[in-house]
């Protein structure tokens, strides 16, 4: 869709510039870079979930014709011992137990789908010969799976360097809660179980890696949602020169948090090329995907709240115990502690809360950041905990909601436990649009008469704030994490007045292409189709520090918007030069430098930047050239907020969901793009649906994978998904340039719970208060079945 | 996809593939390829030669021929699900077609590789059983014709021999009433228990009522005891709640990750009964 004028570009339902390219098969995805000479990785995995290795026989698969090299863990270690941690924190003490993450398994299988030898070879179906060739003996030890029999008395090692498999403790308190607990009218225990999930995103990982022996450069093209972050860990961990290592992360389909870390399979892409000489690529199966990315959530959390008789929450008490997985993932310790602890409070003003974190090692698939990272994890306890306590002191669970609320007026608002001030937020806003679109009066006596009749039907409400837009980097710092949360943009306006844009965000799939070219054509006056937004290419972009977190608009964006007020305060000088008056007597008009009281008088960007590349007629003191940088650092997180609505019904002989509605509000402050707005809610609710109802990687006692491919990992399908009702509020960010808040994760974090409380609802007539996820007909029947005997 | 090496060969008639099944010991028949295809990619079958059938056009098509309606093994679930014929001959088939899968496996996916490959969580099985299949079967000395009730023998085998070929199938086609109704399993699709009925009624009593039951158990099966129970009695709600209540008894049930035995045994007897009552308004 042409948008007439660049001023109203922002804000415009404009379609997504990326998607011509994308959906003729001219995107350019990792898999998609044929070099000439390219050998092909494969790995050789683990068939155990725990086990000593006793011998590794490489020389068939050596001897094979067409393999060009077979390497194990002693093969690799002189070039890289170790994958790094760049999240290595803990806030209580020395407790932090940082295992070892070899490349390839050292002398032990820590979990089934481990890399136990690498395969190089002419092609694809050479290498995978070559990989049946491959001999291993195993020594089969016990496994386990269970994060809290990980950390019990006799568990099976899985380190010798974290005894009883604890890789850390840690804590936040605010207030008094054992003293608020102990004086409370009501007091509530319940333990969720937060299942273990698996990212799948479209594509899976990929890497090429093409190491030039005469220059010592490499360029490695890898599935990455941040590649400035991956060439700084490629050249911590394998010591090849920082300035030497070229990452592009072209396309790239999909990452919900899974495409962050860095892992052994792009490492080792880069070893193999530097061994033999000829660029090497590596394309992960949807099978191996399952077992060799990062998983997430992961949690078995027990909770105790207080309240008064009304329903005010008093005190709330967690204890999660938070699987890593069989090794610490880049960003692994700081995804169930401060990305979940921090707001362990929600939108709710309770003064009295403790969260305790044991982070334990399983001998599971490592899990990382995965669509929400820690903040779904704590939406999920609060959610479900107001309405328990609803159904405990006979309220309705809005009201709860309502009465427990941080209201508008308390803003800015600072969490017990002192780690967050809350920017701006009006919850009850959300919750009312929320509560009139879905006509939350008349629902409640429909399901009265459905009641009535027999049936199962249910409403959920789901309130959240969430924090997002991660830095600040003092923030960021202090929480442990390696690396400042700052972001960058280089704005480049061209003689002829075309614009180049260069962020240090990464799109893979939130549509950056658009979003931001919307964002620089409002702030200098240019059509959105006279700009190009570049990333994901470290030769190209200055540094950046990557997507997740929902923080491309609020971060990566707000440096566009300062970078964009530059060039405006640049080319007002030249404007008013060429305009010859004083800059003072020029305003910003309708796309244009215009002389005050002469609007007919004016010069626009394009023509300040031509001016600017011929530099002969410029203003004392002003360089040629029109292109500004600017690095932006939020002074805060942002805190989008919102509520959705679930109705329900529940097949009482089958135990199936149907959801009959959902109605989202979101805030998410401004909004630079509705339709890609839309789009991230959809996206985020289809996947915060899935966890309530289908999805759930599930281990054996062994520490097989049973749920290893999409024939037994449910992801949702357009075919299952409800109407989705959408609506927004729009409270800015008083602090962010855009007064954006970031959408990314809303939906995610709001819908699980809601789609949850909305089933609980719909059984508690049966006496049924809570059931963990997925809430599979299997498992709600069964609950059914023993309610009704 | 890197599946262990294979040598390949298109037959041109049934003849030509029986010539090649005979000569080659490790040889697997290739169709719409919806089963072999996932197994060979995950290395899980290692056949030394494929032969593809699917360009045989005698294998292909469905007609009527002495009332009875004769479907090509090498028939499309879509082009069953689009066909008038069926749609007026069997109810029931119409009904489960365009429950299989998706349109793209619809349309390459085969009414006989289904049957042939004999998957416990397969629509056709269930389907074939109910209408009382008759399935054509050439091999080296000719044909030989096997009833669906004896045709499926275990989970992932029928009594199609390694030399022969599964070259169609005869159902009866005097459009008896019949519906197929299926629970997916969330992440795959396929039938988690799927129940096919046929029923016919006259003024309030119940003629003939067939079941056939996929996903429950390792093999498909006939609800005989329900239609025992069934045939020949006045309709009544609770005549099909007793009958129904006894879907079940006796079944050992699949168990997995996603419907231990319990809840299966408790589907079959609800969809049993759902299914009922849609054929009988009752």
């Amino acid at each position: 869709m042409a948008v007439a004028s660049p001023t109203r570009a922002f804000g415009a339902s404009i379609r997504r510039r990326e998607d011509p390219r994308l959906i003729t098969g001219r995107g350019k995805f990792t898999d998609d870079m044929h070099l000439a000479n390219a050998a092909t990785a494969m790995f050789v995995r683990s068939p155990h979930g725990h086990a000593r290795i006793v011998s590794i026989d490489t020389s068939a698969a050596a001897a094979h014709p067409g393999v060009l090299g077979v390497y194990t863990f002693e093969d690799v270690k002189g070039f890289i011992s170790g994958m790094p941690c760049a999240w290595p924190t803990t806030n209580t003490g020395d407790t932090l137990k940082l295992a070892t993450y070899p490349p390839l398994a050292d002398g032990k299988v820590r979990y089934f789908g481990e890399a136990v030898a690498l395969v190089v070879a002419v092609d694809p179906n050479t290498a995978a010969d070559a990989v049946e060739l491959v001999t291993v003996e195993y020594d089969p030890l016990p496994a386990v799976i269970n994060n809290e029999a990980a950390v019990a008395p006799g568990a099976p090692l899985i380190h010798d360097s974290a005894p009883g498999n604890q890789a850390f403790r840690w804590s936040l308190v605010g207030g008094d809660t054992n003293g608020a607990l102990a004086h409370a009218d009501v007091r509530i225990s319940q333990t969720l179980v937060n299942q273990r999930l698996i990212a799948t995103p479209l594509e899976t990982r990929c890497a090429v890696a093409d190491y030039n022996p005469a220059s010592g450069e490499v360029t490695v093209w890898v599935t990455s949602q941040n590649p400035h972050i991956h060439r700084l860990l490629i050249a911590l961990s394998t010591g090849i020169p920082e300035h030497k290592i070229r990452v592009i992360a072209g396309d790239v389909g999909g990452g919900f948090g899974a495409k962050i870390p860095y892992y052994a399979g792009e490492a080792l892409c880069i070893f193999a090329s530097k061994e033999l000489g000829v660029p090497v690529r590596w394309s992960e199966s949807r099978s191996e995907n399952y077992v060799a990315t990062a998983h997430g959530r992961d949690h078995i959390q027990h909770i105790e709240v207080g309240a008064t008789k009304e329903g005010k929450i008093t005190a709330l008490k967690v204890t999660a115990y938070a699987s890593l997985g069989a090794y610490p993932s880049t960003a692994a310790p700081g995804v169930p502690t401060w990305l979940f602890g921090c707001i362990i409070q929600g939108p709710y003003d309770i003064p009295n809360n403790e969260v305790h974190v044991i982070g334990v090692y399983t001998n599971t698939t490592p899990t990382d950041a995965y669509r929400g990272a820690g903040r779904p994890e704590a939406t999920y306890i609060l959610e479900r905990v107001i309405d328990l306590v609803a159904a405990k002191v006979g309220r309705d669970p809005v009201d709860v909601r309502r009465l427990n609320f941080v209201k508008k007026d308390q803003f800015p608002f600072k969490v017990a436990n002192g780690t967050l001030t809350y920017d701006s937020g009006d919850y009850e806003l959300t919750l009312g649009k929320a509560l009139h679109t879905i006509g939350y009066t008349d629902l409640r006596a429909w399901q009265a008469e459905q009641r009535a009749a027999g049936k199962l039907v249910g409403i959920g409400v789901s309130s959240y704030v969430e924090v997002c837009g991660l830095g600040p980097s003092s923030a960021a710092n202090a929480m442990g994490f390696a690396g400042g949360l700052y972001d960058s943009a280089t704005i480049r306006v061209h003689p002829t007045g075309k614009v180049t844009v260069f962020t240090g965000v990464h799109s893979h799939g939130q549509g950056h292409e658009t979003s931001f070219a919307q964002i620089v054509a409002r702030d200098l006056g240019v059509m959105v189709d006279d700009v190009d937004v570049i990333h994901g290419d470290t030769d190209k972009v200055q540094h950046g520090m990557g997507t997740y977190g929902s923080r491309s608009a609020p971060v990566g964006g707000g440096a566009l918007r300062m970078a964009g007020m530059k060039i405006r305060a640049k080319a007002q000088k030249i404007a008013a030069h060429l305009l010859e008056v004083a800059e003072e007597d020029i305003e910003w008009v309708d796309d244009a430098f215009r002389v005050k009281g002469s609007p007919d008088k004016s010069k626009t960007i394009p023509d300040c930047a031509f001016a600017a590349y011929m530099a002969g007629n410029l203003p004392a003191g002003v360089t040629p050239v029109l292109e500004e940088q600017h690095w932006y650092d939020p002074e805060n997180f942002v805190f989008p907020f919102g509520t959705h609505i679930c109705v329900v019904e529940v097949d009482r002989e089958t135990g199936e969901t149907h959801i009959k509605r959902y109605v989202a509000v979101d805030d998410c402050g401004e909004i630079i793009n509705p339709m890609l707005r839309d789009g991230q809610v959809h996206g985020g609710i289809a996947q915060g649906i899935a966890q309530a109802l289908w999805e759930e990687a599930v281990y054996d006692e062994n520490g097989q994978l049973l749920s290893g491919s999409l024939m037994d990992y449910a992801i949702p399908k357009a075919s299952v998904m409800p109407h989705l009702e959408l609506g927004h509020t729009v409270t800015p960010s008083p602090h962010n340039p855009l007064g954006v808040k970031g959408i990314g994760e809303a939906g995610t974090i709001a819908s699980t719970p809601a789609v949850v409380n909305a089933v609980m609802d719909a059984l508690s007539p049966l006496g049924i208060h809570h059931i963990d996820m997925p809430l599979r007909p299997a498992k709600v029947w069964a609950a059914i079945d023993a309610a009704s005997h | 996809m890197h599946p262990a090496p294979f040598a390949y060969k298109a037959a041109h008639s049934v003849e030509e593939a029986l010539q090649l099944l005979r000569s080659h010991e490790d040889a697997k028949i290739l169709a719409g390829g919806h089963s072999l295809i996932p197994a060979l990619k995950l290395r899980l079958t290692q056949p030394a030669l494929l032969i593809d059938i699917s360009k045989i056009s005698s294998l292909r098509g469905i007609r009527r021929e002495n009332g009875k309606l004769i479907i090509g093994s090498g028939t499309t679930h879509r082009e069953i699900e689009k066909s008038h014929l069926v749609a007026e001959a069997s109810p029931l088939l119409a009904s489960v077609a365009p429950q299989i899968g998706d349109v793209q496996v619809r349309h390459r996916g085969t009414f006989g590789g289904s049957l042939a490959h004999a998957d416990p969580a397969g629509d056709w099985p269930a389907a074939a059983l109910a209408v009382d299949a008759e399935l054509v079967i050439a091999g080296a000395h000719g044909t030989r014709t096997v009833h669906a009730s004896e045709f499926f023998t275990g989970m992932l085998t029928t009594v199609i021999q390694p030399d022969e070929i599964l070259t169609e199938i005869k159902v009866p086609g005097e459009g008896t009433p019949g519906i197929y109704l299926k629970h997916r399993n969330a992440a795959s699709g396929y039938a988690t228990v799927g129940v096919a009925v046929t029923a016919t009624h006259d003024h309030g009593r119940i003629g003939t009522v067939t079941i056939g039951v996929t996903g429950a158990t390792p093999v498909a099966f006939r609800a005989s005891v329900v239609e025992h129970a069934l045939n020949g009695h006045a309709v009544s709600a609770h005549l099909l709640d007793e009958a129904a209540s006894h879907a079940a008894d006796g079944l050992e049930c699949l168990s997995d990750i996603h419907a231990p035995a319990a809840y299966r045994s408790q589907l079959v007897k609800v969809m049993v009964r759902r299914a009922l009552g849609k054929l009988l308004h009752a």
